[in-house]
């Protein structure tokens, strides 16, 4: 920090404290009463504390320090600040003048806590290492397994995979096929694909560089961290990520037996490539600005035609409309979570849509989208593909609208936090009411309202 | 000497040992990997004996040097970071010793005291798993050797002093 920003800083606060190493070099801290700050003169000057045991030194290099908190009691504390400066001491008659040379602070509204400590995390990988070395044992950060495999898989993301699986199900079952053990099998080996993905995606981006360069990841943006963290290490992390991929692979061949079904073979297939080769490299889709269509053909098609084909053993044009909004609606989920991790994206040659559009593209590319999606729906009731009930879907547009007005709003990771949240939601929402729709029209069905 | 129920007496006077209860900063100052002194802003907790901080992995910059220089002051000086209105303003100087055998856990040790001061922190831990390396902690156990304080709060006078009754070696680490 400049001199002159901390000396600002500095009047702003109503106390301070100076510090030194006394004459047998321990450090001493004694409060200052009345200071007064003249910047033109880049100078500190107060009453020199009375008593010998506090005669602040002119000899040797003294400090000064501020800072304020305000609690809010239950919440925690806002408005955590302090700054120190360091220089020398002179006297002025029964004044001490200070005159600072080198300065410090940090303001969590200048950098907010989250940041601040994302900054700090080397020093804490270098922290475990001295204590390594120094008890003769590995040792790191932990978390609970339970957590520790929440945090690594990003597990609450599974919604993007079980809104297509779901609603494959739900269009096979409208059609009178519905088998409950091969459904079963189906979320599971789509879920364990979907994590797997998700757990070689930060075994690449960190061997790319992409998210040891985040320093404003939040809980939607910027990987699981633990590789970072040195909660697990990137090797372990690909082990988990081959025992996700062949779990799902496991169980898609299983399945391929039991339907005897090609066109799920290929889908598998298809699948399991995509995802691998999200991040992966040669192909490393993501860098080329395919990450949103990749995710989109992943979360979309494939993993509603696959529950579906495992149920009917064919692809219908219906399957593919209503995999379409689908899609849309996950694409829009990375495409809003890449937007905080544009700066560390570019930096690391990560050639997302975001990076590659203007904030202003970025936007009306959102909006554009996710009113196709809805149109969409709309189009495939009109054409008769679709249920009437699906039309409930609509419900969701004011939250596309929303997160359009919320990324419009900022750029920062933290205030961009409620917009990508909302987005989420929205593919929730979405999906789940396309969902409803068919579940009402299958029920409507059975009570023989309609077909 | 008054102090703290449940707490062993010390030498510290009672105006100083009722301040390290309210304060939720103090200032502790640590010297420099250059000589530096530097000062970093911490929640104190007075055990009866020692004075306990908890330094996070993520900066314990400062950590490292006390290993290394072991001679620390802790001042207590911002009456709006108390838990309820005091006057009197103190600084303590000590030898401090770092407990770090097991960063996840050992520092929970502190917790009962840290929840008596500041109940939010259960609010905190509660996000753990957000916050893996944040809860990766350091014990900064301080010995107090002198004591200088202020007992209206006026530092313009000049301070009271005590000292520990004899000299308090204290382990650069465990």
């Amino acid at each position: 920090m400049e001199v002159a920003t901390a000396l600002g800083k500095l009047s702003e606060y109503p106390y301070c404290s100076v510090f030194w190493r006394d004459d047998e070099g321990a450090p001493l801290s004694v409060p200052v009463p009345r200071f007064a700050v003249d910047q033109a003169e880049g100078t500190v000057s107060f009453e020199a504390p009375t008593g010998e045991a506090v005669r602040v030194p002119t000899e040797r290099e003294v400090g000064l320090i501020s800072g304020h908190i305000r609690r809010q009691p239950g919440i925690g504390y806002d408005e955590r600040r302090y700054v120190e400066l360091w220089g020398r001491a002179r006297t002025d008659g029964e004044r001490v003048v200070f005159e600072p040379t080198d300065a410090w602070g940090w303001d969590e509204a200048e950098l907010p806590f989250m940041e601040y400590s994302e900054r700090g995390v080397d020093q804490a990988i270098r922290y475990f290492g001295g204590l390594s070395a120094r008890f003769g044992r590995p040792m790191r950060p932990r978390l609970q397994a339970g957590w520790l495999f929440f945090r690594a898989t990003r597990l609450p993301f599974l919604s993007a995979t079980f809104v297509p699986v779901l609603l494959g199900l739900a269009i096979a079952a409208r059609s009178g096929t519905f088998d409950p053990l091969t459904a079963f099998l189906t979320v599971i080996a789509a879920a364990a694909v979907h994590l797997g993905l998700n757990v070689s995606n930060d075994v690449f981006d960190d061997l790319l560089g992409a998210d040891r360069l985040n320093y404003t990841p939040t809980p939607y943006s910027g990987g699981s961290r633990v590789i970072q963290y040195g909660l697990l290490s990137r090797r372990e992390m690909a082990l988990l990520s081959a025992g996700l991929y062949g779990a799902a692979i496991l169980i898609g061949l299983v399945l391929v037996a039991m339907t005897r079904s090609v066109e799920l073979l290929v889908i598998g297939v298809a699948g399991v490539i995509i995802s691998l080769s999200y991040t992966a490299p040669p192909l490393k889709l993501v860098y080329r600005g395919l990450g949103e269509f990749a995710v989109a053909l992943g979360f979309g098609p494939v993993m509603l035609f696959g529950a579906y084909v495992v149920q009917t053993g064919h692809i219908s044009l219906e399957a593919v409309v209503a995999s379409v909004p689908v899609a849309i609606f996950v694409a829009l989920i990375l495409y809003v979570n890449e937007i905080p991790d544009r700066p560390a994206d570019a930096a690391a040659g990560k050639r997302t849509l975001v990076v590659r559009f203007s904030p202003e593209t970025v936007r009306l590319a959102y909006l554009v989208a996710a009113i196709a999606a809805f149109a969409i729906i709309v189009a495939g009731v009109a054409a008769s593909l679709l249920p009437l009930p699906t039309l409930v879907a609509l419900a969701a547009l004011p939250l596309a609208l929303q997160v359009y007005r919320g990324i419009g709003q900022t750029t920062n990771a933290y205030g961009l936090m409620s917009a990508m949240a909302t987005n989420i939601k929205l593919h929730l929402v979405a999906g789940g009411l396309l969902l409803a729709g068919y579940l009402t029209t299958i029920g409507a069905a059975a009570f023989g309202l309609a077909r | 000497m008054s102090g703290t129920p449940g707490k062993p007496m010390g030498w510290l006077p009672a105006p100083v040992v009722e301040l390290l209860d309210a304060a939720l900063v103090a200032d502790l100052t640590v010297v420099g990997q250059r000589g530096r002194p530097l000062t970093h802003p911490l929640i104190p907790f007075w055990d009866g004996e020692r004075i306990l901080m908890t330094s996070s992995a993520l900066f314990s910059r400062k950590v490292e040097h006390i290993k290394r220089d072991p001679r620390v002051a802790v001042a207590i000086v911002d009456r709006e970071a108390l838990t309820k209105p005091l006057q009197a303003r103190a600084t303590i100087q000590g030898i401090a010793r770092i407990v770090e055998d097991d960063p996840h856990v050992t520092w929970e040790r502190v917790l009962p005291l840290w929840r008596a001061k500041e109940p939010v922190i259960d609010r905190f831990l509660k996000m753990r798993f957000a916050l893996p390396l944040f809860f990766e902690r350091a014990i900064i156990e301080v010995t107090p050797t002198r004591c200088l304080w202020w007992a209206d709060g006026d530092t313009s006078h000049e301070p009271s002093e005590a000292r520990a009754p004899r000299p308090t070696r204290g382990r650069a680490h465990v």
